[in-house]
């Protein structure tokens, strides 16, 4: 029998990004927040503890703030035909654990949407027509509007303190020449910080990018380009491209963290509380199904306690929100056999290639050791729809960009192609080009389709003895195609620095999902938002349409993956979805959209 | 018409009784602020322990003494105490029992606060404290120090006459309350004022002499500051705008709290009204420097663009670049209300160094406040560094950018290290050692 907590007005599932922005939100509004973290606390101090942190093979190679996936994983299979295996070693993705989630360990690339994404299968019928959109891609309509949501990404950058230069403000052009990007969708007002210095390699990628006629701009990045305070009151340190931000905690307060920048104000807040080590198990409902009455964790010591509330805020990760709401009964699973039902629906992901140039040991000292997460220099004449897919008959975009962020001792020896991989060779070939390298991606939109979706695994059980969630993904020909198109795209940038060697990487005709190889932990959809409960688990505030006080805030809500990295739009979606609690709902508790 | 002249003859009566209340609420939430002015809470509350309950141990010359309870309990606070009771002990430094207190009480110190004030204190701990029933711990002095007839000849010989608070003629309103605020309830003087042989303030006020706030011998393994004119090594270049922040936030643009001084910020200063804040910095910076040949910073660039250009040669130069520069940087700047820059830096420039190589010892935490959220913490490099390079570094900051302070020597921090010293604030340097018989010698 679990221990019952006191009721509160408003429990939070989750605390990273989607987690702090609620507590935050609701707790201005004036409701007592718990919040149940199911890892540690963890703080720049002490685990971003300097110089202790600058240790690639604690925190990257050993994984030190992602999931523990000795109690709890996902298992993995290419078809719905296949016979799904449990994910035993991180690998494709990382997803972060403890206070402050992935975005502890994120780098820090902070963009905002292409407005086209938001209504991706829309704008292509209209451009290309409904033949267009092959069959079984499942793309859909966000149902929220750039314009909706541009106050969110605005304050949402106050809060990160994220650096960057604008194209447009309110229609005025102040970023031509200057490192804005014309493909921008226009801002009410301007980064709260400058763009960050940028690097050899992001200097060489933007002369580069220029000769061939593309438009580079600086990536907006929530590293500091100096100190900062944030409207919270939140103090950030600047950023000084130590090179370990990606897998490490920021210790020079630098890097935007649910930690560093909305915690400390929550714990001025006597309405708020954090319980880590609270492993949440499912959301329980009232007997019709049509109400949550709170949530049932185990803590630390292996207690089942359950928290009442009024509210339920599903702030985990992407598959974690999605698992939950299977675990728990909240709307219909999915079924790809018949494409009814819509929890799991439109797992989609990212589609990255990638490119090194290598160059003589007298050109173009690269320094690779230093970097920043979230710096460097792109274009987007390929991203989204800003260029005509009719003749290449694929859909989808892809900014590129040199991203410094610091090639570490362990995994950052990269010789160029044909140079044996140990040896007196590999030795001298590393001397030779470690310091005379870099490295451009295209990042890569990635649609949704029929069968690439998430279930709860037959077999599989976690610690707790709940069924897995079950991953049933893998490529279709459009994103190959695609991804294909864009490496040649990018080539040309990489041609124009007369490197002495390039070694390419991009999926080839018929590849399957590789768990093994990283790529990015940008994993979308399984909870998406919509306008037709029919096709879309929450409403366009995150609300959803079965137990209308549950929102379910995060990269699930995303019907398809994006060009551009997703924590921006993670942001300004939970600063919308806060705002319409506090204006709508709490005023009137119910469906804030009529189905 | 019954019914409305009872209510009337109801409210009526009931006007005194409730003009009372709203009069003792008035009075005991001035003594509340007054409390927070006077920071009693700090030492009167043990780690963890409930507020004003007692039981923090003080490190005295003779021994260890622990503060008492000062809730409204009969039986083991002050609850029985009457106004007078509690005056003779506040103001006069002897308790109910009729003993004399140990002048870790600063009551030479709160002899000044003017009657209205006692007042409004007296009316708060009895009514505004929660009663909690401790029993208070002897003090670990042997006899015979521990006898405490010598304490009442120490306070008739040392102890200022108990007199309310007297402006000086002509003074500037906002200094005199400042100086009201800094003699008295704050007792600042209690750390920042160096003591004689015989442990008395060697100042009370300014009309004492320069030694007032001139800063302290090593107290619990921190030295309070020089609050005079220095620039060396007091508030010459703190304007008053930055000691209101610094009371506030415990942060200012260049610098930020640590030791002792960050349980004064955060029990007492940062609730304080910014008319009391802006009184208290303005009184401080109307007192002269201590040292006639006292100079503004000459800020030096030679050692900035010598690391600039790699030569990192100078002692102790190449520890700070690794271990320090990434947030104080080369030329020693900081960084703008996160790092504190160490060029022109009082702490850097006292005579005793305690405080600095207490810091690179065992780092430093400002604390997230109400007025400035964000916990920023300085690790600590006492487990990295040997006594050696911890002298070398210190000394290289004391004496570049233009700092005027003198080298260290291995020794002093060794003597730090190993001294074992228990602190009621920041961290004890004993967990620094690393021995575990060192932090078990600290932590009873």
């Amino acid at each position: 029998m679990a221990t019952s907590m006191k009721k509160a007005d408003a429990v939070i599932v989750g605390f990273g990004w989607a987690g702090a922005i609620m507590a935050k939100e609701l707790t201005e509004a004036g409701l007592n927040v718990v919040a149940l973290e199911r890892g540690p606390m963890q703080d720049t101090y002490p685990e971003g503890s300097y110089p202790q942190v600058i240790d690639e093979l604690t925190y990257n190679i050993r994984r030190k703030l992602f999931q523990d996936i000795s109690k709890e994983t996902v298992t993995i299979r290419h078809g719905v035909n296949d016979v799904a295996l449990p994910n035993r070693q991180l690998g494709a993705f990382l997803p972060g654990n403890g206070v402050g989630g992935a975005g502890v360990h994120w780098s820090g690339v902070h963009f905002r949407v292409d407005p086209v994404e938001l209504r991706m299968r829309s704008h292509y019928e209209e451009r290309y027509g409904k033949k267009f959109i092959p069959e079984g891609m499942t793309i859909q309509d966000f149902g929220v509007t750039y314009e909706e949501l541009e106050p969110y990404f605005d304050f949402a950058e106050k809060v990160f303190g994220t650096s960057g230069t604008a194209w447009t403000i309110n229609g005025k052009n102040v970023g031509e020449g200057k490192g804005g990007n014309p493909f921008a969708p226009d801002r009410s007002t301007d980064f709260p910080l400058v763009a960050q210095k940028n690097t050899i390699s992001a200097q060489l990628f933007q002369k580069a990018a220029t000769e061939v006629g593309y438009h580079p701009y600086n990536l907006p990045s929530a590293n500091t380009s100096g100190p900062y305070t944030n409207p919270y009151g939140a103090q950030m340190g600047p950023c000084n491209f130590c090179g370990f931000c990606s897998g490490y905690v920021c210790y020079m307060y630098s890097k935007a963290s649910p930690n560093l920048n909305i915690l400390p104000a929550l714990k001025q807040e006597p309405k708020f509380e954090l319980r880590t080590n609270a492993y949440v198990l499912r959301v329980n409902l009232d007997s019709d199904k049509r109400r949550a009455t709170g949530v049932t964790y185990v803590d630390a010591q292996g207690q089942e306690i359950e928290q009442p509330a009024d509210l339920v805020i599903l702030s985990a990760f992407q598959f974690h929100n999605v698992r939950l709401m299977l675990l728990s009964g909240i709307g219909k699973p999915y079924d790809p056999k018949t494409g009814e039902g819509v929890v799991g629906k439109n797992f989609a992901y990212q589609n990255m290639a990638t490119i090194k140039a290598y160059f003589d040991k007298d050109a173009h000292h690269t320094n690779p050791f230093i970097g920043a997460g979230g710096n460097g220099v792109a274009v987007d004449d390929f991203n989204a729809d800003n260029f005509d897919h009719g003749p290449h008959g694929f859909v989808g975009g892809s900014p590129f960009w040199v991203n410094q962020a610091g090639t570490r001792p362990i995994a950052g020896i990269n010789n160029p192609p044909g140079t044996p991989e140990w040896g007196s060779q590999w030795k001298a070939a590393a001397a030779d080009y470690y310091t005379h390298q870099l490295s451009m991606d295209a990042h890569g939109a990635h649609q949704s389709y029929r069968d690439n979706y998430l279930d709860l695994d037959p077999t599989y059980k976690d610690a707790y003895g709940q069924p897995l969630l079950r991953m049933t993904f893998d490529w279709k020909e459009n994103d190959l195609r695609m991804t294909q198109f864009m490496v040649e795209k990018m080539k040309k940038i990489a041609e124009a620095m007369n490197p002495k060697a390039l070694k390419v990487s991009v999926k080839g005709a018929g590849s399957h999902f590789n768990t093994a190889s990283y790529q990015t932990t940008h994993l979308n959809g399984g909870a998406i938002m919509g306008t037709d409960p029919k096709t879309s688990a929450v409403n366009k505030y995150l609300q959803s349409w079965d137990v209308p006080n549950v929102f379910v805030p995060g990269a699930s809500a995303f019907p398809q993956g994006l060009g551009y990295n997703p924590t921006g739009l993670v942001a300004a979606l939970t600063y919308w979805s806060a705002r319409a609690i506090r204006e709508q709902y709490l005023k009137n508790p119910g469906p804030l959209v009529q189905a | 018409m019954k019914t409305f002249f009872s209510a009337l003859a109801l409210g009526l009566f009931a006007l005194p009784a409730m003009a009372r209340e709203v009069n003792d609420a008035d009075l005991v939430s001035k003594g509340e602020y007054l409390s927070r002015a006077g920071d009693c809470v700090a030492c009167h509350t043990a780690k963890g322990g409930k507020p004003f309950a007692g039981g923090l141990p003080m490190e005295t010359p003779i021994g260890i003494i622990y503060s008492t309870n000062i809730t409204p309990d009969k039986e083991t606070g002050i609850g029985s105490y009457s106004y007078e009771d509690f005056d003779k002990a506040v103001r006069h430094g002897v308790a109910k029992s009729g003993s004399t207190l140990y002048p870790a009480m600063p009551y030479p110190s709160y002899a000044s606060v003017t009657e209205t004030d006692m007042r409004a204190l007296y009316a708060y701990f009895m009514q505004g404290v929660e009663p909690v029933p401790q029993a208070n711990l002897d003090s670990e002095i042997p006899w015979p120090l521990s006898m405490r007839w010598p304490l009442a000849i120490w306070r008739t010989l040392f102890a200022p006459k108990v007199a309310d608070f007297q402006p000086t003629p002509g003074q500037d309103p906002i200094i005199t309350r400042g100086a009201y605020l800094v003699e008295g309830l704050g007792h600042c003087g209690a750390c920042h004022t160096p003591r004689a042989i015989t442990m008395q303030e060697k100042a009370l006020s300014p009309a004492d002499g320069d030694e007032f706030l001139a800063g302290s011998a090593p107290l619990e393994g921190w030295i309070a500051k020089n609050l005079r004119g220095d620039h060396k090594d007091g508030l010459g270049s703190w304007s008053e705008e930055q000691l209101v922040q610094f009371f506030k936030t415990g942060r200012t643009p260049n610098t930020a709290v640590f030791g002792g001084m960050t349980d004064v910020v955060e029990h007492s200063l940062q609730y304080m009204t910014d008319a009391d804040l802006i009184a208290m910095a303005r009184y401080l910076k109307s007192l002269p420097a201590k040292d006639p040949n006292d100079k503004p910073f000459q800020a030096d660039v030679r050692i900035a663009e010598a690391l600039w250009k790699g030569d990192d040669s100078a002692r102790g130069a190449a520890i700070y670049v690794d271990n320090c520069a990434a947030c104080h940087r080369t030329d020693g700047q900081g960084y703008e209300r996160v790092f504190p820059a160490l060029a022109g830096n009082p702490v850097l420039q006292t005579d005793d160094p305690t405080s600095l190589i207490h810091i690179v010892l065992s780092g430093g935490t400002l604390p997230g406040l109400n007025h400035a959220p964000s916990t920023i913490v300085m690790p600590p490099f006492g487990w990295r560094l040997t006594d050696e390079q911890v002298a070398d570094v210190i000394s290289f900051i004391r004496t570049s950018w233009g700092n005027q302070g003198t080298p260290v020597a291995a020794k002093a921090v060794a003597k730090l290290r190993n001294n074992g010293n228990r602190t009621t604030s920041g961290t004890d340097i004993g967990w620094v050692s690393g021995s575990a018989e060192a932090a078990a010698a600290t932590h009873h």
